[in-house]
């Protein structure tokens, strides 16, 4: 409906913008109004092309002034740190000598998205190949638009529900954990029974989090498997586990590193959901299942409303840190699709 | 059964291999699930969580034993996976109902005409009442100004990637650092607007701060879904343009983007979806506030997931039922967005474009 409108809308359209321009210089008709359109059309391809890679250069300049404003601001608090802040625990920021450092928090960031990374990949991956390849078809897109919508739950909304309903469910399976588990030092516990406040419970909010954004990624790019490969696997009489570990995984591998980064950046960066399930503590604890840790994000929410000055630039610090860790994992997922993409292409 | 017992695995032949009949995984289904219910009532497990996870496990083992048993290793393998697949999603659906079904049947009690026309002025975090009147204006101006700024320098950009930067050096830069935009976290962008316009410019809190750091966080999404969106217009409507003698910037304005137009409409509206629910930067730069703020250029303002946020924080149970009903009008906001923006996209789909 759009198509031929469109392509006869153009000459219609110059007209107007041909007679205050040039209707004093050209009076000729035929030849006329090639030139004039020529000479609108130099001044607005100038015009138009400042203002589209403008707008680009200024998306830039954004990225740049956010790592600069930070640093600087950084740099000003890290100079008023009395302890070292790549191995300082604490965050004493209201405290006479003022000593803070990421060791415990950058930690439980870490932990934490682990956790999420741990139990969300390979579940989402399962989503994802039941919707691509095991559910009916009819209701398989009725099943990506639902994963698509959940992706839109704001985090908040996951907070909440992490901390009022997923909270006191997990107690019993603490208890467990540490009953049978215990031994593996990560699921020990040092005071069993406290409330699971903890960054294992952090982990799996931010698991049921991510799941959509990877799930809806790697379905996309298990879909876009060629039908042909799947089809070759099954005629040399592959069982359908077969074909998938054949065809479909390895067509896919790029795309399922990249959903899982991506995953990864949303866990690392998540910020509400932590703040309200956690209850935080400045102490590198490696027993998940204890209420103590923080991390970097919920550490900046629930300190800023209590913090001036120089307390602020020691957030404005860590931010940095999480900005940079963020910026390596995306880098790294570029990376390895950028190569992937080059292999899989030389490959089909 | 038995006719599957006594033929034993002698058979070589794959077409008349020997298959368990297809009530198989609902049998085993029930079985495991009957187990997992001795067993969970039996041991006192408390959470049901436990006993739907001891149930997926048996379910998985008793799916392996009996394929292995009948139909051989290779489909036992086979019957392994597909039951870990189904597991997945099923379990995976669980929480996602929950989280929606928590949110709707708490909030639904508190949303009345009044939750939805009020502010919080006055109202203490022991009473009743009050409502998210002030939080609605504000999410609705914060997320408006962010759009002005975003919508129009992200399909310039996504236009300048697209006809103008093909292959070329900046092209290349902008489209690198979209990527790596888009995954910069929501509190880092507060971060910056906060050191930035607050304490370098010395500038006060406003709703105005806040959306500038949902501008930062909508542009990327707003770059990639119109970039993919130009990228679908077919070249024969740009060429038919030129070759007419149509200068290439109105053949952009007046054929590329309008083609396009109903996908361009669907990204920005899903990257408006996005930002709405976003919590940190708003905490950050907005600061909340009780009472009605239209003007979002002076003093702080609310939004709702900030007014989630706060009412959770308040911890008695009256502010707990208003925080759920915050959440649920946040969720039918961003859903409906999210619909409206798919529903267009269908509606809008460039036909006649071979995909």
């Amino acid at each position: 409906m759009e198509t031929p409108r469109e392509t006869s809308a153009p000459p219609s359209d110059r007209e107007p913008h041909k007679t205050p321009n040039l209707a004093g210089s050209s009076p000729r008709r035929g030849r006329s109004s090639l030139a004039d359109s020529s000479g609108t059309g130099r001044r607005g391809d100038a015009i138009f092309k400042f203002a589209s890679s403008g707008s680009g250069i200024l998306l830039l300049v954004i990225m740049a002034a956010i790592a600069a404003f930070l640093t600087v601001r950084a740099i000003s608090a890290i100079s008023a740190d009395h302890g070292n802040f790549l191995t300082t625990s604490d965050w004493q920021t209201q405290a006479d000598p003022i000593t803070f450092g990421i060791a415990a928090i950058a930690t439980g960031t870490i932990v934490s998205a682990v956790v999420a990374m741990v139990i969300a990949v390979p579940v989402a991956l399962g989503i994802a190949l039941f919707i691509s390849h095991y559910a009916p078809r009819r209701i398989a897109q009725a099943l990506g638009y639902v994963v698509d919508l959940l992706a839109a739950v704001p985090s908040i909304v996951f907070g909440l529900w992490g901390a009022l309903f997923l909270v006191p469910h997990m107690l019993g399976v603490n208890a467990w954990l540490n009953q049978y588990f215990g031994w593996t030092y990560v699921f020990h516990q040092n005071e069993p029974g406290t409330q699971p406040r903890s960054l294992f419970t952090v982990g799996v909010v931010l698991a049921i989090m991510i799941l959509p954004i990877i799930t809806a990624v790697s379905r996309e790019i298990f879909l876009q498997v060629p039908r042909a490969h799947e089809e070759a696997a099954l005629a040399l009489g592959a069982t359908r586990w077969e074909m998938i570990r054949t065809a479909v995984i390895p067509f896919g591998r790029s795309g399922i590193i990249s959903a899982s980064m991506l995953g990864l950046g949303r866990a690392l960066g998540e910020t509400m959901a932590v703040a309200t399930v956690l209850s935080p503590s400045y102490v590198i604890n490696l027993h998940i299942l204890d209420p103590a840790g923080s991390t970097i994000a919920q550490t900046i929410a629930s300190q800023f409303g209590e913090s001036q000055g120089t307390g602020r630039d020691a957030l404005i610090a860590a931010g940095l840190v999480l900005f940079v860790i963020t910026l390596v994992v995306n880098g790294g997922a570029r990376m390895i699709i950028a190569r992937r993409k080059e292999y899989s292409g030389a490959d089909a | 059964m038995s006719s599957l017992a006594t033929s034993s695995r002698s058979l070589g032949s794959s077409l008349t291999e020997r298959r368990l009949p297809r009530w198989m995984p609902v049998a085993n289904l029930a079985l495991a699930a009957l187990i997992a219910i001795a067993l969970g009532a039996g041991f006192g497990f408390s959470s049901k969580l436990q006993w739907c996870l001891i149930g997926a496990i048996l379910f998985v083992a008793i799916q392996y034993t009996a394929s292995a048993l009948v139909e051989g290793r290779r489909h036992a393998k086979n019957t392994v996976a597909t039951s870990l697949v189904w597991v997945a999603f099923l379990l995976a659906l669980l929480p996602l109902i929950s989280v929606l079904w928590m949110t709707i049947s708490k909030g639904i009690g508190v949303i009345n005409a009044d939750f939805l026309t009020h502010s919080m002025n006055g109202v203490a975090i022991n009473q009743d009442g009050g409502g998210l009147y002030h939080a609605l204006i504000g999410t609705l101006e914060q997320v408006a100004l962010a759009s002005l700024f975003a919508a129009p320098v992200g399909i310039l950009t996504a236009v300048y990637l697209v006809e103008y930067g093909r292959g070329n050096r900046l092209g290349k830069a902008i489209s690198f650092f979209v990527d790596v935009m888009t995954g910069v976290p929501s509190i880092v962008a507060g971060l910056f607007i906060l050191s930035f316009w607050i304490i370098i410019l010395n500038m006060p809190f406003t709703g105005f701060a806040g959306a500038m750091a949902l501008a930062i966080l909508m542009l990327p999404v707003v770059v990639r879904s119109t970039e993919e969106m130009l990228k679908l217009v077919p070249n024969e409507l740009r060429e038919a343009s030129l070759a007419l003698g149509v200068p290439k910037w109105l053949t952009i304005t007046r054929v590329v983007l309008p083609t396009a137009l109903g996908g361009i409409v669907t990204g920005v509206m899903l990257a408006v979806a996005r930002i709405v629910g976003e919590t940190a930067p708003i905490l950050m730069l907005v600061f909340g506030a009780d009472t009605i703020n239209y003007n979002p250029f002076s003093n702080p303002q609310s939004s709702l997931p900030l007014y989630v946020w706060t009412e959770y924080g308040k911890g008695t149970d009256q502010s707990q039922a208003r925080a759920w009903g915050g959440a649920l009008v946040l969720i039918a906001v961003v859903m409906v967005l999210n619909l409206v923006a798919r529903g267009l996209a269908r509606w809008k789909a460039p036909k006649g474009l071979s995909r």
